[in-house]
């Protein structure tokens, strides 16, 4: 495409993001955590003020949305209708985007995206790799829709789920629509969402509870987050939903306080749901009562485990109970609850809207509907995607997510967080669904999904979940307590290269024996990482314990550092930011490391690649 | 919202109870930190012994009990910030400032904390100081990041020398 000509007239529109007014453009600025770190609110500022400047108010608006989904590009700017898509966006860039995109209607082509590997340029939203493999469903409205007005979400579709059920059909038709739909949790195991409906929909008494559970805990993954900052009503009007369907009166929006933008901004979400009366007395005339109040969960990875969550409203340490008797039918105090994921109440609410069988056909035969991914680590393209159930591994690293940068190997791919496992490179045509990933060993989970090249050290990595899931555990159960601390201490000695072959069958021992004696999912789920790494990358291990060596020069105890003398160019910065004065060397000479004094700190290896003047000088060698 | 006749004596309990994390998070949003007298002040309000309170709080890591520093620094530990080396940070924080997690400095200065995760894996490794957050940093930009914050005194002896004060990180 040639893009010196791209201008205005020539691309009619065609993105179908937003609702622009007959003939007015429309820049849409991301305001998600990730382009907010970035100062995307000033750049939104700045743009505003260019726009007055230019003279430019009556015909163009500047607005903001939730997250794209392509953190990695961000800050991003769109510019609507004709879906111009600019990425890396800084304050400085609005005067330009003013006056050449809007002024001279020759968009700004320094901030297209360029494709990582082909560096071919992409103007155009719709045209991105990274959207077009894409199939959104729940995130349908996020990046097009300004998250912080109900109108916005009303324009699109919103709230049409909650009057029809309102209009025409009964909780036990909700109930009905979402089985029929084959909707399974998205929290991780995968449950039969309508099963656990209908169970405490057929509890006795009339006080009931549901919960949605936004307690994203797990590292690496930041879907929930995302959904919330960027389409908050979806969520709430499928808890609406849900408390339709069972006969609840009261849900609870349960949120980590790490998240303020998301908190925020569903505080706001439910403001205005009550002044529509979508929530209320009487809702949508019927004679549906129900209340949602917001409670911040206040930092303890355990409270993700439904009866922990549960403590944790009621104002107790959030430690989990022993199961049955289910919160279906004795939760919150004591009386019927449902705990829905965010992204099962956000199909929830599509499901109602579009019919079980739209949503049915999407997927595989298990595993209904889409799969929302947080794709980080090791990828050229990091964000939020959202693919059919089903879909293989490959499509999402190399498809939509770029492939490995930096022209580094793949090597494994973690999903499921702490609870899941590392795949390896074998396993990359898996489908992606609850069964076939629970089967290669791994899970599901929320969705996070950590790409790793060959300089990530597997036994580090089990060693990293591991110690996470011991820092977390809430120390009710022994086998959690104490099994998760033991696997890291043998999983440390290895990493020192002071393990042994005989460490490695104890580990696996221990790490079944946590799994079948733990009382909840995060001490039954903590040893995957391991036996996954145990299963799929033993060699890896064998080279720790037998050989001393870290294959991918990660592990600090058996790695050198070195200097190729070739290549140093004496600048003496190594030499002023050593901390132990290992490396000397006068200016201009060839500098001397003394491994007697390196404590492998890494600091004169970044400052070398980073500021100095040959850039790799300082190696780091197993 | 719940009970529809007589508020029976049980449910008064839980729906005082039920407003304890909300109010301790309210009294540290407040001062900062939760300090002694708060937690005395929520207990006869809300008639949990202090004993319960400490029990609770203690539990969740959100709750601090000393005042943070002027400059919170945060850093995330999370599987993308893990890969791409958040580790080093806490180690500069250990080796330049002394501080490790949960720490401040002696002069008020700096706090330290390690968090699991804060969602913008994309920008990882990331740092957050007070609420503002820095993304795709090293090492290098990590200490000049400090170094801003914390501005050597012209004419006078640097803080910390580079012997003397530093230790070997384990």
């Amino acid at each position: 495409m040639s893009l010196n000509e791209a201008s205005l007239q020539d691309k009619p529109a065609g993105t179908g993001i937003g609702t622009a007014p007959a003939g007015k453009t429309r820049i849409l600025v991301c305001e998600g955590t990730g382009c907010v770190s970035s100062k995307s609110p000033e750049i939104r500022h700045a743009l505003q003020k260019a726009v007055d400047e230019f003279g430019l108010a009556d015909r163009v608006e500047v607005g903001f949305t939730g997250c794209h989904g392509f953190c990695q590009k961000g800050p991003i700017v769109v510019i609507e209708p004709e879906g111009i898509f600019y990425c890396r966006v800084s304050p400085k860039d609005a005067r330009e985007i003013a006056e050449s995109h809007l002024v001279a209607g020759k968009p700004v082509q320094r901030l297209f995206y360029r494709h990582p590997v082909t560096k071919e340029v992409v103007p155009y939203y719709r045209d991105i790799m990274f959207y077009k493999k894409q199939q959104r469903v729940i995130l349908r409205n996020c990046g097009k829709i300004n998250p912080e007005k109900i109108s916005d979400y009303e324009a699109h579709e919103g709230y049409r789920a909650l009057r029809k059920a309102a209009a025409s059909m009964t909780p036990e038709g909700v109930v009905d629509e979402v089985r029929r739909a084959g909707l399974r949790g998205r929290g991780g195991a995968g449950f039969l969402t309508a099963t656990k409906w209908d169970v405490c929909r057929k509890q006795p008494g009339d006080v009931k509870y549901v919960i949605c559970n936004a307690d994203e805990g797990d590292p690496g993954a930041f879907m929930d987050r995302s959904l919330l900052e960027a389409d908050p009503h979806l969520v709430l009007e499928g808890l609406i939903l849900l408390g339709y369907a069972i006969g609840a009166r009261q849900g609870y929006i349960y949120c980590r306080a790490e998240y303020p933008l998301a908190v925020k901004r569903v505080r706001i979400a439910i403001e205005q749901a009550r002044e529509k009366g979508y929530l209320g007395k009487g809702i949508l005339g019927s004679s549906f009562d129900f209340e949602v109040d917001l409670f911040e969960g206040a930092g303890a990875f355990v409270c993700g485990e439904e009866t922990a969550l549960i403590g944790s409203i009621e104002g107790s340490r959030g430690m989990p109970r022993s199961r049955p008797p289910f919160p279906a039918e004795k939760g919150l105090w004591g009386k019927p609850t449902v705990i829905n994921n965010v992204k099962t109440l956000a199909s929830v609410t599509v499901i109602v809207e579009k019919g079980a069988d739209w949503f049915a056909s999407i997927g595989t035969e298990k595993s209904k509907g889409t799969a929302v991914f947080a794709l980080t680590g090791k990828i050229a393209n990091s964000g939020l995607v959202e693919v059919p159930m089903g879909a293989p591994l490959s499509t999402l690293i190399y498809e939509i997510g770029g492939g490995i940068p930096n022209k580094k190997a793949f090597k494994a791919v973690q999903t499921g967080g702490p609870s899941g496992g590392c795949l390896p490179g074998s396993m990359l045509e898996l489908p992606i669904d609850f069964d076939s990933l629970t089967n290669a060993g791994s899970m599901m989970g929320s969705g996070g999904l950590v790409v790793m090249d060959d300089d990530t050290c597997i036994v580090d990595v089990a060693h990293f979940f591991l110690s996470f899931i011991q820092s977390e555990s809430c120390g009710k159960c022994v086998p959690c307590r104490v099994g998760t601390r033991q696997m890291v201490e043998i999983l440390d000695k290895i990493r020192k290269g002071k393990g042994t072959e005989e460490d490695l069958t104890k580990l696996e021992k221990l790490a079944i024996m946590v799994k079948q004696g733990s009382l909840c999912g995060l001490g039954q789920t903590a040893p995957n990482p391991v036996l996954t790494a145990l299963r799929y990358f033993r060699s890896e291990f064998q080279a720790h314990v037998v050989d001393k060596r870290c294959p991918a020069a990660a592990c600090r105890d058996l790695v050198t550092f070195r200097i190729i003398p070739e290549r140093c160019t004496g600048c003496q910065m190594c030499v002023k930011v050593c901390p132990t004065k290992a490396i000397t060397g006068p200016r201009a000479q060839v500098h001397n490391l003394d491994q007697s004094k390196c404590i492998k700190c890494r600091a004169c290896y970044e400052i070398c690649r980073f500021d100095a003047v040959a850039g790799d000088a300082i190696i780091i060698v197993a | 919202m719940e009970a529809t006749s007589a508020i029976s004596a049980l449910d008064a309990i839980r729906q005082r109870k039920k407003n304890l994390i909300p109010l301790l998070q309210k009294a540290q949003a407040t001062d900062g930190y939760l300090s002694p007298r708060a937690i005395a002040e929520i207990s006869r309000a809300l008639k949990v012994s202090e004993n319960e309170i400490y029990g609770v709080a203690t539990f969740y890591t959100q709750f601090r009990f000393r005042p943070a520093g002027q400059y919170n620094i945060r850093v995330c530990l999370g599987t993308a910030c893990h890969v791409g080396g958040g580790q080093n940070f806490m180690e500069v924080m250990k080796t330049d400032k002394n501080l490790g997690h949960g720490e401040t400095s002696p002069d008020g200065k700096f706090s330290l904390e390690r968090v699991a995760c804060l969602g913008c894996c994309a920008l990882a490794p990331v740092v957050v100081v007070n609420e503002e957050v820095h993304g795709r940093m090293n090492r290098v930009t990590f200490t000049k990041l400090l170094e801003t914050l914390d501005p050597p005194l012209p004419g006078d002896s640097a803080p910390e020398t580079p012997e003397g004060s530093r230790h070997e990180p384990q």
